[in-house]
């Protein structure tokens, strides 16, 4: 019998789509897997069915009737609860609090403790997550108990179909299994279940029936194991290639001692056990799904990141890199372009000028005093090479476009001249256009002799701009990829650990 | 399944850690004190203070949603110039007066949650702006220091009943019958999480702005109770900048002495209350140890300083550092 089902929605941001026809049909008592790579519309379409964005188009019909959902809390109401991957916990109450957070247990108007407890409890028995006490405050808990309170939490509202996005990615093994035993069961009393995870033995353990999504659509939908493998990444890959690359003009010298240098280096859980090198004129990729532990990597590396264990070398000499000041210094002489250009990159409301020239302030300057006509052409420089498009350099930079923000981010950094250049998706949510400008500025800056290590969620940038790509895996690098090796398939069946090589089936590698 | 009081001694260890260091405090007040600790210095030291605590009462419920509510201060003034004109005459048109005092407060506090609300603007900013207007109007209502006040009723709360301080016990019933069912309310426990997560009380389906409009609402009524208690003890009215801007910074002093984090989210007025009475007591230290009065303002910065820095102490098991900034 089908609880929910997804017809045709179409869902825009700006000019891109993000969902175009997507289609679910999840049934009572059993458990869907949604499949797809980074950017394939998995989360728009959980963010739809849990009321947390409207539709552009299509219907959601729940028990066969349309309905439109205003707010999260509309779709608690009607049976849809969503377990989000960014934890929806408020980490100043207890346990019991969170898990009681939308509908309290009430008595004379105030809440009842008593009960509250007992509700707490049971939802936490009913996730398998005895261990955790109910009167424990959230922030105290280490982030594999918050998942679990987060599952408890969700088990509490009496959800008719559960979403699960993700729910297991922090959790430890023993947690895992819980999980499985706890989702068997729900399955078993009649709930509906959508399982979206990254982890292709969790979906073979799990799902009665898949559907794959790619580029915005659901593109395939089948009964669980009658797919192999193989054809499962050929549904999940099949994109179009719109990037022209800039021809690749590899002139590494692999004899000398590495520019920069990585040796077991590892930090919380979150990164385990990296070692790399990267040769001046060299453009290397970081690949794997989203969150996987390359933002974590570049943060380490540029010193934001305290009690990092592991060993860092520059040029064959070690380093200790405490904070982004150290690391820019003119010795080590590396820069990080931010992901979130509005919060880590820019200033908005400061000058084009101000912040192109923030971060080299201190060759601009005498005595702690700016030299003002250094600074100027020296900013010119960097507008004209860049080809920044504004009314002048002393607009805020809020009011450029995304794409010339971005180049602004850029640009900050080049004033500096780095020898080392770490990029955190700096083209995300900019136009064709200034993505070709920033691909070509990389291979420019690598034939010039920078060293650059490139994280990118787009699979055609690390295909068409890198020498090498190291795709990471659950915060470890899984697998090197080099030269004519970067391939699509290559590249999503490593991040899956499905151990495909290239071109060629084989039967699944045992899980890591 | 472990025993909870390990749970219930880390929420209330704020709360704990101000009894105490009131508790220590003064015991050094009343042991050095020259006449000795009896029922009439205890009550006139109980007055001072709970006219504080009330106020740190009100600063906490904003700083619990993480804003700042820097119009207490003048809120009180207002109210205080307000009951020196109306809270008079018989039993019945004192009343009246009372509810008057205690509706202006509350419509104060109003505006203010309004303005944080709908106009999105900063607290800090907002209770700034709308702190000099209630000044002015404490200002327009009363030029002159002067008024007068039931004296009756005044005695009653500012006395002592059977030896006890009658403004204990008066803090004590508000605690009851304002702060504990609040504590327990749906709106309360939202106050709690606004402050901690917003956009995590948000996706909880948590009545958010209700709970910050209630959180400034009551901020704005009981700073006009301090009001009245300031005309209870004075028995007349002055609209005083000076006393606006002292027990705002006192209020806040306060708070952080108490143990409530202001981050949001964290903290209860109980803690406050305490802390109210521990930074009165240190002002008293040092009238008791015969140190120059012109070293108050700089002893108590001091002492607001270091709690402070306190609060602050979590940065250090930072992580990632872009959270410090988050």
């Amino acid at each position: 019998m089908s609880v929910l089902q997804v017809q045709g929605v179409c869902k825009r941001y700006g000019g891109v789509h993000a969902l175009r026809e997507a289609n679910l049909n999840v049934e009572a008592g059993r458990i869907h897997a949604v499949l797809g790579e980074n950017g394939a519309g998995k989360s728009t379409l959980i963010k739809i069915m849990a009321g947390v964005v409207p539709p552009d188009e299509g219907a959601i019909l729940l028990d066969g009737a349309p309905v439109s959902f205003a707010s999260p809390a509309a779709a608690n109401a009607a049976g849809i609860v969503c377990v989000f991957q960014e934890l929806s916990l408020i980490p100043d109450l207890c346990v019991a609090d969170n898990i009681a957070i939308s509908n309290p247990p009430q008595r004379f108007g105030l809440i009842d403790r008593r009960a509250q407890r007992r509700m707490a409890e049971q939802a936490l028995a009913r996730a398998g997550a005895e261990d955790i006490h109910p009167l424990a405050l959230v922030k105290d808990l280490p982030l594999s108990r918050r998942q679990m309170v987060e599952i408890a939490k969700a088990l509490a509202r009496g959800p008719r179909l559960l979403i699960l996005d993700e729910a297991t990615s922090a959790l430890t093994a023993a947690d895992v299994t819980k999980v499985y035993a706890v989702l068997k069961r729900l399955r078993a009393e009649g709930l509906a279940l959508v399982y979206i995870s990254h982890r292709m033995h969790e979906i073979v353990e799990l799902a009665d029936e898949c559907t794959i999504f790619c580029n915005g659509r659901s593109v395939a939908h089948y009964a669980a194991g009658t797919k192999t493998d193989n054809e499962v990444v050929e549904l999940m890959i099949g994109r179009k290639y719109d990037g022209v690359f800039p021809a690749r003009t590899a002139n590494v010298n692999r004899k000398a001692a590495p520019r920069l240098e990585v040796r077991h280096l590892a930090w919380t859980d979150r990164l385990v056990d990296i070692s790399l090198q990267l040769h001046a004129g060299e453009v290397v990729g970081l690949g794997g799904l989203d969150g996987q532990g390359q933002r974590e990597l570049l943060l380490a590396l540029f010193g934001v990141l305290r009690g990092t264990s592991g060993q860092v070398l520059v040029d064959g000499r070690p380093v200790t890199i405490t904070s982004p000041h150290r690391a820019k210094g003119s010795d080590i002489g590396m820069a990080l372009i931010p992901e979130d250009r509005k919060t880590e990159g820019l200033m908005l409301p400061m000058s084009v000028r101000e912040n192109l020239s923030f971060a080299a302030l201190e060759g601009l300057s005498r005595w702690g005093v700016i030299d003002t006509a250094a600074e100027t052409e020296a900013v010119q420089r960097i507008v004209q090479l860049l080809s920044v498009r504004s009314d002048g350099v002393d607009v805020a930079a809020g009011s450029l476009s995304g794409g010339n923000q971005q180049k602004l981010v850029i640009g900050k950094w080049l004033m500096v001249a780095p020898r080392i250049i770490l990029l955190n998706d700096p083209t995300r949510g900019i136009d064709v256009g200034t993505k070709h400008e920033v691909y070509e500025l990389l291979r420019r800056l690598a034939a010039e002799g920078a060293a650059i290590l490139f994280y990118s969620t787009d699979y055609d940038e690390l295909i068409g701009c890198c020498d090498r790509v190291l795709v990471m895996v659950e915060g470890t690098v899984k697998r090197e990829l080099v030269g004519t090796q970067i391939t699509e398939r290559a590249l999503v069946s490593s991040a899956l650990s499905l151990g495909l090589d290239p071109g060629r089936v084989e039967p699944r590698a045992a899980h890591g | 399944m472990k025993s909870d009081w390990p749970y219930h001694l880390r929420e209330h260890r704020g709360t704990l850690l101000a009894f105490l260091g009131f508790i220590v405090m003064f015991a050094i007040y009343a042991a050095n004190h020259p006449v000795g600790l009896n029922a009439n210095v205890a009550t006139t030291a109980a007055n001072k203070g709970t006219l504080l605590a009330i106020l740190a009462m009100a600063q906490t419920l904003v700083v619990l949603t993480s804003g700042i509510d820097l119009s207490v201060g003048m809120v009180m003034v207002l109210a205080n110039c307000l009951a020196s004109t109306i809270v008079v005459g018989t039993p019945l048109t004192t009343a009246l007066g009372v509810l008057g005092v205690l509706a202006t407060g509350a419509a104060c506090g109003a505006v203010n949650g309004l303005i944080v609300i709908v106009g999105r603007l900063q607290p800090i900013v907002t209770t700034i702006a709308t702190g000099s207007v209630f000044y002015g109007i404490a200002l327009a209502l009363r030029p002159v220091p002067g008024g007068d006040v039931n004296a009756s009723l005044a005695d009653l709360l500012t006395g002592q009943w059977g030896g006890v301080p009658a403004s204990l016990v008066f803090l004590l019933a508000l605690v009851l019958l304002v702060w504990t069912p609040l504590r327990r309310s749906i709106l309360g426990r939202a106050v709690y999480a606004v402050g901690s997560s917003e956009v995590a009380a948000y996706m909880s389906g948590v009545p958010v702005q209700r709970a910050k409009f209630l959180a400034y609402t009551m901020s704005g009524l009981l700073a006009s109770v301090a009001g009245l208690f300031v005309t209870f003890i004075t028995y007349s009215g002055e609209a005083s900048a000076a006393n606006g801007s002292t027990y705002t910074l006192f209020s806040i002093a306060a708070v952080v002495l108490g143990g409530v984090s202001l981050f949001g989210g964290s903290g209860s007025a109980v803690g406050a209350i305490f802390g109210a009475l521990m930074f009165r007591t240190i002002g008293d230290l040092l009238f008791v140890f015969n140190l120059e009065p012109l070293w108050q303002p700089l002893f108590q910065g001091v002492v607001l300083a270091v709690a402070v820095c306190l609060g602050s102490a979590r940065l250090l098991r930072v992580k990632n550092r872009l959270d410090v900034y988050g």
